[in-house]
């Protein structure tokens, strides 16, 4: 067993026997199934509309009016809710003095790092993996195109993946776990507003450059079943880069 | 096994240590003495590389603590100030995690875990949550973790704080025991402690090495003049001056609330019997007189209050004051 296996395992035994994991997963859970809820609601109300109107049974296309919406609206409730997930990863460590444990033992900090990344990211992709029910249930019902949902949960892992690895760098830029779930909500936020930025400076260089940093549009595309190297490279990167910023700043702090 | 050379650390422009050096045998067990904030912690974190010198080298078993640092972290264990323990889990899948993280194989962590939790009696809460603990099994399952892997150098950051008497005594017996086979650094602000447990003593104060040496011959160095205390049931007025008077007796302080006079006396006299001889004859009423040896509290304060080099042989000391005479 390797110190990453280690760490990755006491980590998800930790948020297992605490409330974070059961909160989280509840909240996301309830608001993933309202969301799903209102917008199933919404096209049945369609539904009956377009079949007054034309008189006959009309198809309507539930990825539109379902399932991206849902993506959409998820990607940004995740927001808020992922930073609770992260926020204790390394202050929880630095508070309780367990930091010195894992810095004296031999295990590189880039292990650390990989490891408490991996054991909410897990836990991400799990509560993610539950969502299915809705798109499964949707199925006996009506059908749709499978593709455009492949690409969304896609989509949410690896925007997921990156707000993950925001987190675990505010998480380890504080001792204190609230003042580190704030810093995480304001670097997405930000991140987020970004692509309104680039709207009003219009379609020059710059304006596309701060379009491209924010995660709406790469994650708009890929939820409509387009699969662009060039958004899978913005989320990689963007998430690679939270990471090693995470490891420059638990490795500078030795030096304070 | 351990040498540290010239090591200083600056927090922007407060300096914790100050070109530090000493060095440690193998199977040594050697105390760091202190005052709070003298700088013990901050030199046990170098030594563990969890932080950087400013200036100097650390070695542990020939692996530099800066280039090195898994060769280092592989070679010892380590207590810091306040147990690094996660209340949520169990003392046995706490145990458990360090091992791995140690890179311990499963054959061998089970083998380490059953020595350690015989070894701090730790039995009956094997299997209990460590939040749940009292004060004094958390601190064992502490050194727990720093012995589990059984490792050739310890570094113990106030190894007996919060537990019983029974069990200070215990833990003092287990350290030693370590003794020989483990090179063994402690930090502690309980002198007896040293003198019990250590070979070799290092005090620092503010940042500096003020002395090494073994305990007995750091007090019996330090001393330089002979106490006796004398009380007297009817000291007449001006007692204090007729003593001084006395052939040999170089100061004398006057009683505390305790009523006792405090005579310094020449090294290498034994003036009790003129003081007793004295006291009597002139009908005052003597109630007790005892000679005061100097403890290692005494040297530990004279040292720490007197910013003084004190190490090698034959160093000068200064007059201690009468309110570190009176302690």
């Amino acid at each position: 067993m390797t110190p990453v296996h280690a760490i990755l395992a006491k980590e998800l035994r930790s948020y297992f026997v605490s409330p974070i994991v059961y909160a989280v997963g509840a909240v996301f859970l309830l608001i993933f199934g309202i969301l799903s809820y209102v917008f199933v609601v919404n096209a049945g109300n369609q539904a009956v509309r377009l079949m007054q109107i034309q008189g006959a049974a009309a198809q309507l296309n539930l990825n539109d009016l379902v399932l991206r919406p849902t993506f959409s609206f998820t990607a940004v409730f995740l927001m808020l809710l992922l930073p609770i997930l992260t926020m204790r990863t390394f202050a929880e460590e630095r508070k309780l003095r367990t930091f010195e444990l894992l810095m004296t033992s031999p295990v590189g900090i880039n292990e650390i790092v990989v490891a408490k990344f991996l054991s909410v990211y897990l836990i991400f992709l799990g509560l993610l993996a539950l969502t299915g029910v809705v798109p499964l249930i949707l199925s006996l019902f009506s059908s749709f195109d499978w593709n455009p949902i492949f690409t969304g949960y896609l989509a949410l892992a690896l925007l997921g993946a990156m707000f993950l690895a925001t987190g675990v760098l505010a998480s380890a830029l504080t001792e204190n776990q609230i003042v580190a779930a704030f810093l995480s909500f304001g670097l997405l936020i930000l991140v987020w507003l970004l692509g309104g930025l680039g709207n009003v400076l219009g379609d020059t260089p710059i304006g596309n450059t701060i379009g491209y940093l924010s995660f709406i549009e790469h994650f708009d595309r890929l939820t409509r079943g387009l699969v662009d190297t060039k958004d899978l490279v913005y989320y990689l990167s963007g998430t690679l880069l939270m990471l090693f910023l995470a490891h420059r700043v638990v490795e500078s702090q030795r030096w304070k | 096994m351990i040498e540290v050379q010239d090591v200083t650390k600056r927090y922007g422009d407060h300096t914790a240590i100050e070109r530090v050096t000493f060095s440690v045998g193998k199977g040594e067990v050697l105390a760091f003495l202190g005052p709070n904030g003298a700088g013990k912690t901050t030199t046990m974190r170098i030594l563990t590389c969890f932080m950087p010198a400013t200036e100097g080298v650390a070695r542990i078993a020939g692996y530099d603590c800066f280039e090195q640092p898994l060769e280092v972290k592989r070679r010892i264990g380590y207590l810091p100030e306040t147990p690094p323990l996660y209340h949520e889990l169990t003392v046995q899948e706490y145990l458990t995690f360090v091992g791995r993280l140690k890179g311990m194989s499963a054959e061998n962590l089970r083998s380490g875990l059953d020595r350690v939790v015989e070894r701090l009696s730790l039995g009956e809460v094997r299997q209990r949550l460590i939040g749940n603990l009292s004060r004094g099994y958390q601190q064992r399952v502490g050194l727990a973790q720093a012995l589990l892997h059984n490792p050739p150098v310890l570094i113990l950051d106030e190894p007996t704080v919060g537990l019983d008497p029974k069990q200070i005594i215990e833990i003092r017996e287990l350290i030693k025991s370590l003794a020989g086979s483990h090179t063994v650094i402690l930090s502690t602000h309980i002198l007896p402690e040293a003198t019990a447990v250590c070979q070799r003593v290092v005090i620092i104060n503010a940042g500096r090495i003020v002395a090494v040496d073994r305990p007995d011959r750091l007090s019996a160095r330090l001393r330089r003049s002979e106490k006796i205390s004398v009380t007297v049931k009817a000291p007449p007025a001006g007692l204090a001056e007729r003593f001084r008077a006395l052939s040999g007796v170089q100061s004398v302080f006057e009683p505390t609330d305790t009523g006792a006079f405090l005579l310094e006396c020449e090294l290498g006299r034994d003036l009790r019997e003129e003081i007793a001889r004295f006291v009597v004859e002139n009908g005052w009423g003597l109630l007790e007189l005892k000679t005061i040896s100097m403890t290692l509290e005494d040297v530990f304060l004279r040292l720490t209050q007197h910013e003084e080099g004190m190490i090698g042989e034959g160093a000068a000391v200064s007059t201690p004051s009468e309110e570190q005479t009176r302690v």
